[in-house]
């Protein structure tokens, strides 16, 4: 084994399921084989997430798949060159609706309500906004994330297939998980999209509905990944990839069917997730909706990249003059990523992007970055 | 002479924030409230507008707060205090304090740093207040088991005093266990290893 450059690491982790590879590499034992004393650390927040990265706090963290990139390009309030190791986990999403705005739009439009399909159940919400329009009555609420979230570009571009404007038709916001279902309940929002157990517990009180899951918009939507800063990685190469290997060897452990309910129970512990085991259980064992190692799903592929950027570059968070290949190249290292697996007998995907729509993702015509009519979506349970 | 600095608390923490308002208020801030993250808080901040947004980083309300700055429609637009803009010393302190702030653009630095000081000042006396209180409500059979951990945290792992109770709490905390049951753990268990 090459040298490390140091052992002792410190990893930050928020709280929601797709955070596993982290909690279970070290609840395994993976960080030792490899050498590896690493600090696992709760966080709460992806600004403190960020701020630890930049300041040296953490070493490396879990943290939301497009936030590296938005940082290296220096969109947020800071630039901070970052790269993207591997990715953590494939769906794992919901988007939750107040029982009482469900109730409206089965009301205003039952055919579209209860049909299943996201733009359709989308021209369901547009009847309401419609609705209450006309009477004065404010605006919905939508909430994700943060403003660089996975969660943050389906639910736009869910509302966008349903003919909405984001930006004005309802009124998008950023609540953090763990209040989500407290601000549901005080109707402070009307809904929201996020990772889990913040829906299945919406729905355990009753007070929401899981109107939509991540795999309808987009099935293998990759939710979070492993982020250093770029200076780390130059500095520590071989800590780096020791650490990444201890992180497929948890994500394989998380995928075999037979170790979920292990998983759930060492997640539900008050230190990590602090939720009940049953929960947990329930949302891990739907089929194909937390994928953590199997169809490559770590590798970091940089046509997810190219599709964050274009997000970006259509809701105006990035200039439209973007050169999107250079940056999904410099923050997506399939080259770091391949020595590890390799080292492993990992297989790799022979190249580091798919054409559009390769990854089942809703695809973007590349002249104007507009959406191609939904109905080219595969639907929910129909095979690719 | 310059208009007096608003500003806006955020802790999820009633008796820390109350401890903050009154540094602030002293140091001759105007304290426009002081909220908690199951509020509606970007709503409350674009109602009170004020000049720094002062945020506790052990809620998880700071998310929310980032996200006003792309928002098109939302005056003020706050602004993360972060390291390129001021100097990482003092973020670093903030960010150990639990400390984070977010100002209106084009504040000057200088009049933000004072706030931001004197937050972390109330922090830091705030912690050290319950660490006091925390030590005073343990038995004395604790508190000598206390005594005789941090001991061996400091030979073993060539921790200072104050390094070595930290870790005895970060344990606790991450155990959800009191900082007495801890402590008698780890000198039974450095008993055996001894043995």
């Amino acid at each position: 084994m090459a040298e490390l450059e140091r052992t002792k690491l410190n990893v930050g982790y928020i709280p929601i399921i797709d955070c596993a590879p982290i909690i279970l590499a070290d609840e395994l034992g993976a960080y030792e084989r490899q050498g590896l004393e690493v600090e696992i650390r709760r966080e709460v927040s992806w600004a403190n997430v960020r701020d630890k990265l930049a300041l040296g706090v953490l070493d490396a963290s879990h943290i939301l798949s497009p936030l590296p990139l938005a940082l290296t390009l220096g969109m947020d309030s800071v630039t901070v060159p970052m790269i993207n190791a591997m990715t953590l986990e494939l769906n794992g999403n919901a988007l939750t609706l107040s029982q009482a705005l469900w109730r409206e739009m089965e009301e205003a439009a039952p055919d579209l309500a209860g049909a299943g399909h996201p733009p359709l159940v989308a021209r369901a919400l547009a009847a309401v906004v419609r609705q209450r329009a006309a009477r004065g009555a404010p605006r919905i609420v939508l909430a994700s994330v943060f403003p660089y979230s996975v969660q943050n570009y389906m639910l736009r571009h869910w509302l966008a297939s349903g003919g909405l404007d984001p930006d004005h038709d309802v009124r998008l916001t950023v609540v953090p998980p763990p209040h989500t279902v407290a601000h549901l309940s005080a109707k402070v929002i009307d809904g929201y999209c996020v990772g889990e157990p913040w829906n299945q517990r919406a729905v355990a009180l009753g007070i929401g509905r899981i109107v939509l899951t991540g795999p309808d918009i987009w099935r293998g939507m990759p939710e979070k990944v492993l982020g250093v800063t770029e200076a780390w990685a130059e500095r520590h190469p071989n800590t780096l990839k020791a650490l990444i290997k201890a992180l497929i060897e948890a994500s394989q452990w998380l995928d075999e069917p037979a170790n979920r309910a292990e998983a759930a129970r060492v997640l539900s512990s008050p230190r990590y997730l602090n939720t009940p085991v049953e929960i947990l259980a329930r949302t891990l064992d739907i089929a194909d909706f937390h994928v953590f190692h199997r169809s490559f799903a770590n590798f970091p592929w940089r046509s997810h990249a190219d599709w964050f950027l274009g997000q970006m570059v259509r809701w105006g968070q990035a200039a439209p003059d973007l050169d999107i290949e250079a940056a999904s190249n410099r923050v997506y290292r399939t080259d770091l990523y391949r020595a590890a697996a390799e080292e492993m007998g990992v297989a790799c995907p022979e190249s580091d992007r798919l054409p559009p729509g390769g990854h089942g993702e809703p695809v973007l015509s590349p002249a104007e970055l507009e959406p191609v009519p939904f109905p080219t979506l595969m639907r929910s349970g129909e095979e690719a | 002479m310059t208009k007096t600095l608003s500003v806006l608390l955020i802790d999820d923490n009633p008796a820390r924030a109350e401890v903050v308002e009154a540094g602030l208020q002293a140091a001759g801030y105007r304290l426009l409230a002081r909220l908690e993250g199951t509020q509606d808080l970007t709503a409350r901040v674009r109602d009170l507008s004020p000049d720094v947004v002062v945020v506790s980083t052990d809620s998880p309300s700071r998310d929310a707060i980032e996200d006003m700055r792309r928002s098109t429609e939302q005056q003020p637009r706050p602004i993360a205090l972060f390291v390129d803009q001021s100097d990482p010393a003092t973020i670093a302190a903030a960010m150990e304090a639990g400390v984070s702030a977010y100002v209106v653009k084009g504040l000057a630095q200088d009049r933000v740093r004072s706030v931001l000081d004197v937050a972390v000042g109330h922090f830091n006396r705030y912690h050290a207040m319950r660490e006091e209180l925390e030590r005073a409500r343990l038995t004395l059979l604790e508190r000598k088991a206390i005594d005789r951990a941090k001991g061996l945290l400091m030979e073993q792992r060539g921790l200072g005093e104050e390094a070595a109770y930290k870790l005895l709490r970060k344990l606790a905390m991450d155990q959800n266990k009191r900082i007495g049951e801890v402590a008698q753990e780890l000198v039974t268990y450095a008993k055996v290893l001894k043995k």
